[in-house]
């Protein structure tokens, strides 16, 4: 079961390694197992367990009704809006941190990382006072008939903000890795500004940008906090997955709101699994270099 | 070669486009929303500000929110230490998929998390009979936010955590093997004050978060006034009750806290690494 490190791996001299002593290593093992049980185990599989109370059909029934249905589909509507707009401003940013030198870098970076620090329901109110109903710039909107908070836009705008650092978070450490000298010798070699991104840094980056763009989609779909305060509840309009999820629960609709919640934890653990796999492959390639 | 680079010239194009961009983006999504904060909180005027957020239910709902996140940032240094200690230094099967699941507090909903945690205490939940029977109140008390938030911080912990220890280097450990240093010594005199910056980081952020955490506390929580009511909660009832200017002023306070945190983090950061050099 336990596999103390392998000795004949450090020849040709041998050394021993130092270790702790087996029994301390399965006490420490078995701390831990018993942490992950009480904290994702049991949490992940109680899920499961009530989603599937009351049978399949009841389950199936439950994804299959029209507000879960509409809840969907506003959640990957606004994924479809968010993701694209933070994935070009991710490589826009870390384009202009990476591959240029100018003073207040730092700062930069900073402020790109500012919207982790909020909390998700700051994050909803201050769009409430920058474009709510009660708001001067609010109002006007509302003159020309434009509805954001409470409504669909003011769902995406939220969720905007909080996955806003996800790509260029990702990008600039890959980018800055990797430096400028593919790029400065396509240039001397008669490449034009697009050229160089598209034949040259876009393949490079290609991998970090889709890995950018899952743990923003993550989010975007199970935002719950920074929406919950934009979106005015309004079933089959205003809902996505996670309030709906909070809906049914606060109705007592316990099994519903499980199997709903389930799709969430489906979705949780391929990006868990997707991110393990990825991180896999750029320890690879960087251990090839 | 590093003097090559100090005098290295912007050669690449599009810097003024992409830069443009930036800012413009980061403007508009992040920095002129955010300024709404101070904009309805500062013409409140000194007095009714400084009411707004010593209303002793408001004050009440900070101490609630710091003491909760301290104490869960506290439980998640000493588990994230473990957990990290135990997946970089021991193969064991199952390794991978534990090394993986550390991240499932970051993918998961933070809803759905809520409406776990809040059914595994509750009086049939799997857990919730074992705490029943030795009396611990975990729904609807400090002690069921605490628990959510350890959850929450967790992978804070061990990600930061776990690249420093994998660099650290073993002749550190035989040298003081070889000079007669127990285990247990070599760990509290030489290991922890090597990985205590990286501890320190982990667990701030890890507060940080549990300041601000709404969607994972409040089914566990109860929010009874005064007694479970966590400070985003309190934003959120004074928005409710159109209280715009109350609520910036409670947001304000915590988004002060939170951004000096950070930034004496970093501070604390480049104060250790000029040390080191």
């Amino acid at each position: 079961m336990l596999k103390p490190e392998p000795l004949q791996s450090n020849p040709p001299v041998a050394r021993k390694k130092i270790s702790d002593p087996v029994p301390v290593q399965i006490l420490l093992i078995g701390l831990t197992l018993l942490f992950f049980i009480g904290f994702v185990f049991l949490p992940l599989g109680l899920v499961f367990s009530q989603a599937f109370q009351k049978g399949w059909e009841f389950y199936l029934e439950a994804i299959k009704e029209p507000y879960t249905i509409e809840a969907v589909k506003l959640t990957l509507t606004t994924v479809a809006i968010v993701v694209p707009l933070n994935a070009f401003f991710g490589v826009s940013a870390a384009w202009a941190i990476t591959k240029f030198s100018f003073p207040g870098k730092a700062a930069l970076k900073t402020l790109l990382d500012l919207p982790f620090a909020v909390s998700p329901v700051i994050a909803g109110l201050i769009f409430v006072l920058l474009l709510g109903s009660r708001t001067p710039f609010g109002s006007w909107l509302g003159e020309q008939g434009i509805k954001i908070i409470f409504s669909t836009p003011g769902i995406v705008i939220a969720t905007l903000f909080v996955t806003f650092p996800f790509v260029a978070r990702e990008l600039i450490p890959l980018m800055e890795a990797q430096g400028r000298d593919e790029e400065e010798a396509a240039l001397t070699l008669g490449a034009r500004g697009w050229q160089i991104f598209g034949k040259i840094t876009l393949p490079n980056i290609r991998w970090g940008l889709l890995y950018g763009m899952i743990l923003c989609s993550a989010r975007a779909i199970g935002e719950f906090g920074a929406v919950s305060v934009v979106s005015g509840h309004i079933r089959g309009q205003t809902n996505t997955i996670p309030l709906h999820v909070e809906i049914l629960y606060s109705e007592y609709n316990f099994t519903a709101s499980f199997a709903v919640a389930s799709l969430l934890v489906f979705l949780a653990l391929t990006t868990v699994i997707v991110k393990a796999v990825m991180e896999n492959r750029f320890q690879k390639n960087s251990s090839q270099h | 070669m590093a003097i090559f680079q100090k005098k290295r010239r912007n050669i690449l194009p599009g810097f003024g486009l992409s830069m443009g961009y930036t800012v413009f983006y980061l403007s508009a999504v992040v920095i002129v929303p955010l300024s709404m904060i101070f904009f309805n909180a500062i013409p409140m005027g000194w007095e009714p500000f400084l009411s707004a957020v010593t209303a002793p239910r408001v004050l009440a709902s900070y101490k609630l929110s710091f003491s909760t996140a301290f104490f869960a940032a506290l439980f998640d240094a000493v588990a994230g230490l473990l957990t990290a200690w135990v997946l970089v230094r021991y193969r064991f099967p199952g390794r991978a998929v534990l090394d993986a699941l550390v991240d499932i507090p970051f993918a998961l909903p933070t809803a759905v998390a809520g409406i776990c945690f809040a059914t595994l205490y509750s009086p049939i939940g799997w857990l919730g009979d074992i705490t029943t029977k030795w009396n611990i109140e975990v729904i609807n008390s400090p002690t069921g936010i605490v628990i959510a938030l350890i959850f929450i911080g967790f992978p804070f912990v061990v990600r930061t955590l776990q690249p420093v220890l994998e660099e650290l280097e073993p002749e550190i450990e035989e040298s003081a093997h070889c000079l007669g240093a127990t285990r247990m010594q070599t760990f509290r005199k030489i290991l922890l004050p090597h990985l205590f910056p990286a501890l320190l980081t982990g667990s701030t952020l890890a507060f940080a978060r549990g300041i601000g955490e709404y969607g994972s506390v409040i089914f566990i929580a109860g929010n009874l006034p005064m007694k479970t009511e966590i400070a985003p909660l309190m934003i959120m009832s004074k928005l409710d009750q159109y209280d715009y200017n109350g609520a910036s002023a409670v947001a304000l306070v915590l988004l002060v806290i939170s951004f000096s945190m950070i930034l004496l983090l970093n501070a604390v950061q480049e104060w250790q690494q000029n040390e080191y050099r």
